[in-house]
């Protein structure tokens, strides 16, 4: 292969110099991190881009056109006018938090890229076996330095706009991780390459299974992200910027980094679990021999596609909506998201067992394998894709009975029209005196 | 004003659960220099405070020392967003006072070139509201159509914002040429456009759950404080000067005025809206019902109403502008005092927001559509 000979030339270099032992174990991954992690800021980088220009067509206009072609260079040229910027720290701050705040916020985006499944084989950099918790946890610990940001800024608006991203990102965490958990009950794994490897031997997206977890997931990673239209934590109209009021310069831009890099990584989740990872629509056995690292660049591509398509979905879901309220936010995430998760695991478990039930019966072959996921027959399909849409409807009813009382259900009904009144007209004006 | 208390020490701070929060004078959304002092439990509002006079230039005591002529262009700063409105008050009070008699072809342009002004001052409360609750892309739309305002305002005026449209006694000079034809073109597409910001945000979950039942007033309320405008009819009194004392043309012409039933802030956003879509029936009738002639009255070398004081009011964009004259005889008032709408719809803010979230006051504030050049003058 042309494509491999620099690397097996360096592989050999390097041979040289370690033992096999530390290349493989050591040096390769160090070069694999230092890949990833500059693809991903340049990535993210020009995600800002992206988003300029999406919003900038919304909004009929041109977006950047100044710095190269199609103002192409201008994320560039952001990045280096925020690193030669004055770092601000307030006088009344607490130093050394707000020091490390951007920090732990954008090592926290970053690591979860270490167990993405971008493509089979040497595009993963590693298969953790329990991926999934592993993205949950690390993505989790990015509050944590919202928190702490907001509490050390020593402003007001920082501080509530630490206090709702913590509370906000603590309920959509639950119903993050709950809404993943049915789609786990076919992959039978947490590896997010075994996840994506279960879709393949069942030849299907999970999101045919799983409509109700994959809306939930979408919804409570747009809040996890605190991207619009849950974006409370940082709303420019009310709390000037929120949690990073007081940061400028790169310190500013590394939570700016951090948001993106975290959106780059709920599509990841996304694509993995629901869309069926690197796999190219319909077909799911194309790893041809002796074109292995071209099946593997195509994967790769096929995965950020998809990725880039839910990306561009916040992004338009952004410059559409208004913004939710604080409360109402609390309200769609306790009353609707983690009931509507739940009522979607006690489906899922009852499909399952169903289907498990149906196979022993005569006539009805439902389980092809049970090796890495729950592979399924073509009845067996039939039957989990219906149970998935009959979860869409009985979730939709059963919330509706549930929040009928509310007074945000009601809206429609409680909004008046107004009238059209052909007042009667009065006398030309005159002075008073 | 009513008074806030303030916490100052960190063990006042600390032992109580409220926070005092200073939003503005620079704040995104307190449009302008607005300072509004929240005290907050939580995120609720506990009670609030407006600190108003960052942009105070005593332009009432300025008319002291002006001849009358001469006042109209700072009639122009102190809404500015609708420049044109606010300087019909002046005029009209002094061509009132003086007796003129104003040609019919210039009250048509009046009419005409207001009502723009009123779809322009509403168009940019829609984009400011709406960016203000989140919806951003609104703003742009809104600021697109506007825009096409603005060129006509430049070309018939030579300025786009402050752009003293009137002279005592009429017209500085005619409409241009294009004119007829500039107008029409913006009414036609206007509708359309207004539909377009309708879908997105009038049957929208999020932008109802923001605004149905928030900063709810009600109509005697709304009378007690002296609110006027879209502020007032959304709370569904039927109120509108250029119905019960109606200058410039507006005697002539048929439009109805739209009516809220709740006082919150979505039926303010629909009287809005409708609003709008009036103001473009007005401009169409007054296009085609538009009179030949001049466009300027004689007026006298030098402007010297007789003794006394006079009040005229017209219906802006915000409310009631009006002007209070006192003239002892001579070439300059005495006194020039302006009623101010955003000056008095501000007031409602404490009884609106009391009880809601630190979001909602944002919403409602820009519900109020205030311009700090009028309130602080």
């Amino acid at each position: 292969m042309l494509l491999l000979a620099p690397v097996n030339l360096l592989n050999d270099l390097l041979l040289k110099f370690f033992g096999a032992e530390t290349v493989n174990h050591v040096v390769w991954p160090l070069i694999q991190i230092g890949l990833v992690v500059s693809l991903v800021a340049f990535w993210v980088a020009y995600a800002t881009y992206l988003e300029r220009k999406i919003s900038a067509f919304m909004q009929a206009r041109l977006g950047p056109m100044r710095v190269g072609p199609y103002g192409l260079l201008q994320p560039i040229a952001d990045g280096l006018k925020l690193l030669v910027k004055e770092d601000f720290i307030p006088e009344k701050a607490d130093r050394w938090i707000f020091f490390f705040a951007p920090y732990i916020a954008v090592a926290s985006a970053f690591i979860v890229f270490s167990v993405v499944p971008f493509g089979p084989d040497w595009a993963t950099i590693s298969d953790v076996n329990i991926g999934l918790l592993l993205v949950l946890a690390v993505s989790s610990v990015g509050v944590l330095a919202l928190i702490l940001a907001g509490w050390s800024s020593n402003s007001k608006y920082a501080l509530l706009g630490g206090l709702r991203s913590s509370a906000q990102m603590v309920s959509y965490e639950v119903a993050m991780g709950l809404s993943l958990i049915g789609a786990l009950m076919f992959a039978r794994t947490l590896s997010l390459s075994g996840i994506i490897g279960a879709q393949g031997s069942d030849s299907i997206w999970y999101v045919a299974y799983q409509p109700v977890g994959f809306l939930l997931f979408l919804i409570s990673g747009i809040a996890e992200n605190n991207r619009a239209p849950f974006d409370l934590p940082e709303a420019e109209s009310e709390l000037v910027a929120g949690f990073h009021t007081e940061y400028s310069g790169m310190r500013w831009s590394l939570f700016f980094m951090a948001e993106y890099a975290a959106m780059v990584v709920v599509s990841a989740v996304a694509t993995t679990v629901y869309l069926g990872g690197w796999y190219f629509p319909f077909v799911y056995r194309l790893d041809l021999a002796g074109y292995h690292n071209l099946f593997v660049i195509v994967s790769l591509l096929v995965f950020l596609v998809k990725l880039s398509l839910i990306l561009y979905f916040y992004f338009w879901l952004r410059w559409t909506l208004p913004r939710f309220r604080y409360d109402q936010l609390m309200d769609i995430g306790w009353k609707w998201l983690i009931p509507s998760a739940l009522i979607n695991i006690v489906l899922t478990a009852l499909a399952v067992f169903v289907v498990q039930a149906l196979d022993g019966w005569n006539g009805i072959n439902t389980i092809e394998a049970m090796n890495r996921g729950l592979n399924l027959t073509a009845t067996g399909k039939v039957i989990m894709i219906a149970f998935g849409l009959i979860g869409l409807v009985v979730t939709g009813m059963l919330l509706s009975r549930i929040n009928w009382r509310s007074h945000d259900f009601n809206l429609k009904t409680q909004r008046r029209n107004i009238r059209l009144v052909n007042l009667p007209k009065g006398k030309p004006a005159v002075p008073v005196n | 004003m009513h008074q806030v208390e303030i916490a100052t020490t960190q063990e006042t701070l600390l032992d109580s659960p409220e926070m005092v929060l200073n939003m503005g004078p620079q704040h995104p959304s307190t449009h302008g220099v607005l300072r509004v002092i929240l005290r907050l439990d939580g995120e609720t509002v506990i009670d609030l405070d407006c600190d108003i006079g960052y942009l105070h230039r005593g332009m009432e005591k300025i008319a002291e020392n002006r001849m009358y002529t001469m006042i109209a262009p700072y009639w122009d700063r102190l809404d500015y967003i609708a420049a044109v409105s606010n300087g019909l008050v002046w005029v009209e009070t002094v061509e009132q006072v003086m007796g003129l008699v104003v040609p019919p072809r210039a009250h048509y342009l009046r009419t005409i070139l207001t009502e723009l002004n009123r779809i322009a001052s509403h168009l940019l409360w829609l984009a400011t509201h709406a960016l203000d609750i989140g919806a951003i892309t609104v703003l742009l739309w809104a600021l697109r159509e506007r825009e096409e305002i603005l060129k006509i305002f430049e070309r018939q005026f030579g300025a786009r914002l402050t752009c003293h449209a009137w002279r005592v006694g009429g017209l500085p000079n005619d409409a241009y040429d294009d004119f007829d034809k500039d107008v029409r073109q913006f009414t036609r597409i206007f509708p359309m456009r207004l539909d377009e910001y309708e879908t997105v945000l009038s049957e929208n979950r999020i932008w109802l759950s923001r605004t149905v039942g928030i900063g709810v007033i009600s109509g005697p309320e709304a009378i007690a404080i002296g609110l006027s405008g879209p502020a007032l009819r959304g709370s569904g009194v039927a109120w509108d000067i250029r119905k019960s004392r109606p200058y410039a043309a507006y005697a002539d012409l048929d439009f109805d005025v739209p009516l809220g039933e709740n006082g919150d802030t979505y039926d303010r956003y629909l009287v809005r809206l409708e609003e709008m879509r009036q103001s473009r029936r007005i401009i169409d009738q007054a296009l085609d019902k538009l009179p030949d002639g001049p466009v300027v009255a004689k007026l006298p070398k030098i402007v010297k109403p007789p003794v006394g004081d006079y009040y005229h009011s017209i219906e802006g964009p915000k409310g009631e502008i009006g002007c209070y004259l006192v003239s002892d005889g001579s070439a300059q008032p005495y006194r020039v005092r302006v009623r101010p709408p955003s000056f008095i719809n501000l007031q409602a803010l404490r009884q609106m927001c009391v009880g809601h979230l630190v979001a909602d006051v944002v919403a409602i504030i820009g519900t109020l559509d205030i311009v700090l050049g009028e309130i602080d003058r």
